[in-house]
């Protein structure tokens, strides 16, 4: 108790009076403990232990700390406003971040570029693949071609599918999800030419209530495969288990919350990619501005299959898995029509992962029930 | 008490002033060390919660103090983040001078935000000042129609102010979402829907030798005006009367409806003004980090301030502290981001009970004569 009072009784005078000196006197301690290794920021928009997409981040920092010679310092529930800004900030100047990975989409602009130009000598890589040449060169944005992983889900849920009727829940109709929600689908009707994916839109990224109501309503409808994209599968995982049907998770291993109904998941192998970037800094070397890959380049990766699939499932989609990784499939080929009957990618036209076409996706193929607006 | 102080006033003598003074002192003692011991022993009970979790507490209090106080660059992070609270406090204080409980600043900020974005569109040529007044303008006329809505439900239709303002909330996010991902949408924003940019000529610019943002200021003197308006002028004590007794109010012929519905627009337009600084000076167009909750933070730091403008800025900074130095309790100690809401939940409770200690302090107690 009485130590309590002289402290902050101490604290007062020193925050009140002079306060540059006061701070350098309380800032040097955790200065010099940091000794030789490199420190390496994180920073989550959502709890780093979500079972979906701020965890596969923090696996990915997990892989970090096992290599040593690195201090990994870790933030969650940091949203996208002045607060990473100060987040960011604060780990360069209180614990003398070398390299930052603000990890959610909407931290890039403004709040990363403003800092990559007023710490010029720290590096930052942001998840979501933005950079531009008109960007800091001591800033980069990595993303990975998720999509691929989804096909391989769709591939699998075709084939596991009784009712014919996969569920689909997502957060907002942009292109990132759209993506996924049709590449789901034409890996569906690879396996079945008559599945649909019935798609729900929850408006956010985070949204639990509407999740499980939106899982429960499209298990009413008959739907007895659903998957997702939202920051969090976690609910949609539960739920389905729950009432008894399958699932196919996102962004990191989901096999834990439903032990009997996971079939596959798509997933991030930030494990595999953080290090290597890591690695390059500690060399020395100059940080890409742009990563960009998908199975082959290893930035993601599937989930073991679950019990429920079959062998005609798993080898269709093991050999369709080794042509993605070897790069000589495509997954948006013509023809390919919306689902309201018009052609969006001509007959014999290929649309390759890098395709920047790909980036502004704005339609549901044929085959998924739901609408954009 | 009262009685007493009456019967004295007929011999005015030197005694009596320095009595005044000597009450007046005393009630701002009282004033300041109650709080103060509150959050004392909210710092108390949260170092035993922190020990149970296995970290050292004095270790704890150091790290926050280094993290919201330490430094200028932590001064600075605990004032960038105190900004926005303090005018949406106002949107919860104002109102509650008339006894009125409204919680509803998070829509007026957010159809603020928008408001201001979308009229910067319609002034593509005009000079940096004249958009950046007219989207304040457009900003706070926006928010004050949105909490006036409340008001005036509550005033002519018996409806309950804090469910209304609350729901209005949602209903304004639907607007502001609906909006953001359609008519107002900058076909080039694809996976973060936006409006358009409003130009980095037209941002506000931060406070000369800090990079701490213009908002800051605008609270502080939206602060100081709203004391001015309560305490020093008839319409202030008008709604303080209303807020005591609204049945006397009317008896006496106070106008409670405008009274009601001014104190809402004005609530409404300093939540819309926290939007149009955001928008502003913050994020430079429209989108989904508008929000985050600042609205509902707001109430707390209003009820903190016990609903005085002046006591908001302090009570805003101590929660901007606790927000800044909480990053640095995860990264030091590995505790989880709920920390810092178990702290700023014992602090509201400790807060909320101290008020029984107002008059019972023992070295502050009136001295009888």
């Amino acid at each position: 108790m009485t130590s309590t009072i002289k402290f902050s009784r101490r604290a007062v005078l020193q925050g009140t009076a002079g306060l540059g000196a006061a701070a350098l006197a309380a800032g040097l301690p955790f200065g010099s403990a940091q000794a030789k290794d490199i420190a390496i920021g994180f920073i989550y928009v959502g709890p780093r232990d979500d079972f979906g997409y701020n965890q596969a981040h923090a696996q990915g920092a997990a892989a970090l700390k096992k290599l040593g010679g690195f201090k990994v310092l870790e933030e969650e529930n940091v949203p996208e406003t002045v607060a990473v800004e100060k987040t960011m900030e604060s780990m360069i100047n209180l614990d003398g971040a070398a390299l930052v990975f603000p990890t959610s989409f909407g931290y890039y602009n403004p709040h990363m570029i403003k800092l990559a130009k007023k710490y010029d000598k720290v590096r930052f890589l942001h998840c979501g693949g933005l950079w531009s040449d008109k960007d800091p060169a001591n800033a980069g944005s990595y993303f990975g071609y998720i999509d691929e992983a989804q096909y391989l889900s769709g591939i699998v849920a075709g084939y596991t599918s009784k009712t014919g009727k996969l569920g689909f829940i997502a957060a907002k109709p942009i292109p990132q999800v759209l993506r996924n929600i049709n590449a789901f689908t034409l890996g569906a009707r690879l396996a079945n030419p008559n599945v649909t994916t019935q798609v729900i839109f929850t408006g956010d990224w985070s949204m639990p209530v509407k999740e499980a109501e939106a899982t429960n309503g499209l298990i009413n409808q008959g739907v007895d495969v659903v998957t997702c994209h939202v920051d969090s599968p976690k609910v949609i995982a539960e739920t389905a288990e729950k009432r008894g049907i399958m699932v196919c998770g996102y962004h990191v291993d989901q096999s834990k919350l439903a032990p009997k109904g996971y079939l596959t998941g798509a997933e991030w192998n930030w494990e595999a990619l953080y290090p290597k970037l890591a690695k390059s800094v500690q060399g020395g070397e100059k940080l890409p501005n742009l990563v960009r890959g998908g199975l082959k380049e290893g930035v993601v990766k599937t989930s073991a299959y679950g019990a429920l699939v079959h062998e005609k499932a798993r080898k269709h989609a093991d050999d369709i898995k080794a042509k993605l990784t070897a790069g000589s499939y495509v997954i948006f080929k013509g023809p390919i029509k919306d689902n309201k009957g018009n052609t969006v990618i001509a007959s014999g036209t290929e649309r390759g992962q890098t395709d920047i076409e790909l980036e502004k996706m704005n339609y549901l193929v044929e085959g998924v029930l739901g609408a954009l607006a | 008490m009262r009685k007493q102080r009456i019967v004295q006033v007929s011999p005015v003598s030197i005694d009596d002033a320095s009595a005044r003074w000597q009450d007046i002192l005393r009630s701002g003692a009282e004033a300041v060390a109650v709080p103060l011991l509150a959050v004392l022993g909210a710092l108390v009970v949260f170092g035993i919660f922190v020990s149970l979790a296995g970290v050292n507490p004095f270790e704890t209090y150091n790290l926050m103090y280094a993290g919201a106080f330490g430094s200028w660059f932590s001064w600075q992070n605990t004032l960038t983040r105190a900004a926005p609270l303090i005018l949406t406090a106002l949107c919860c204080a104002l109102p509650a001078q008339l006894g009125m409980v409204v919680i509803g600043g998070e829509g007026a900020l957010v159809i603020g935000g928008l408001a201001a974005a979308a009229i910067s569109q319609a002034l593509p040529d005009a000079a940096p000042l004249v958009v950046q007044i007219a989207m304040a303008i457009a900003a706070m006329a926006a928010g004050a129609a949105w909490i006036a809505m409340a008001g005036g439900l509550r005033h002519w239709r018996g409806v309950n102010e804090t469910i209304a303002s609350l729901l209005l909330v949602y209903i304004a996010i639907a607007v502001f979402n609906h909006l953001v991902e359609g008519l107002l949408r900058d076909p080039a924003s694809l996976n973060k829907p936006s409006t358009p940019h409003i130009g980095d000529a037209n941002m506000l610019s931060t406070i000369p030798g800090t990079d701490i943002h213009w908002g800051l200021a605008y609270g502080i003197i939206a602060c100081v005006l709203a004391y001015i308006l309560i305490y020093r002028t008839t319409f202030g004590f008008g709604m303080r009367v209303a807020g005591g007794n609204v049945k006397a109010a009317r008896m006496v012929g106070l106008p409670v409806g405008r009274l009601v519905l001014v104190a809402c627009g004005l609530a409404g337009a300093s939540a819309g003004l926290a939007g149009m600084v955001e928008v502003a000076a913050v994020h430079g167009k429209a989108n989904a980090s508008l929000i985050v909750g600042y609205g509902y933070t707001g109430i707390l730091v209003a009820f903190l301030a016990r609903h005085n403008p002046l006591a908001i800025i302090p009570v805003a900074i101590l929660l901007g502290g606790i927000g800044a130095s909480g990053g640095l309790l995860q990264r030091r100690l590995g505790l989880p981001d709920a920390t810092v809401l178990v702290l700023q939940g014992l602090i509201f409770i400790a807060i909320l009970t101290s008020e029984v200690l107002y008059g019972r302090l023992p070295w502050l107690k009136k001295v009888k004569s």
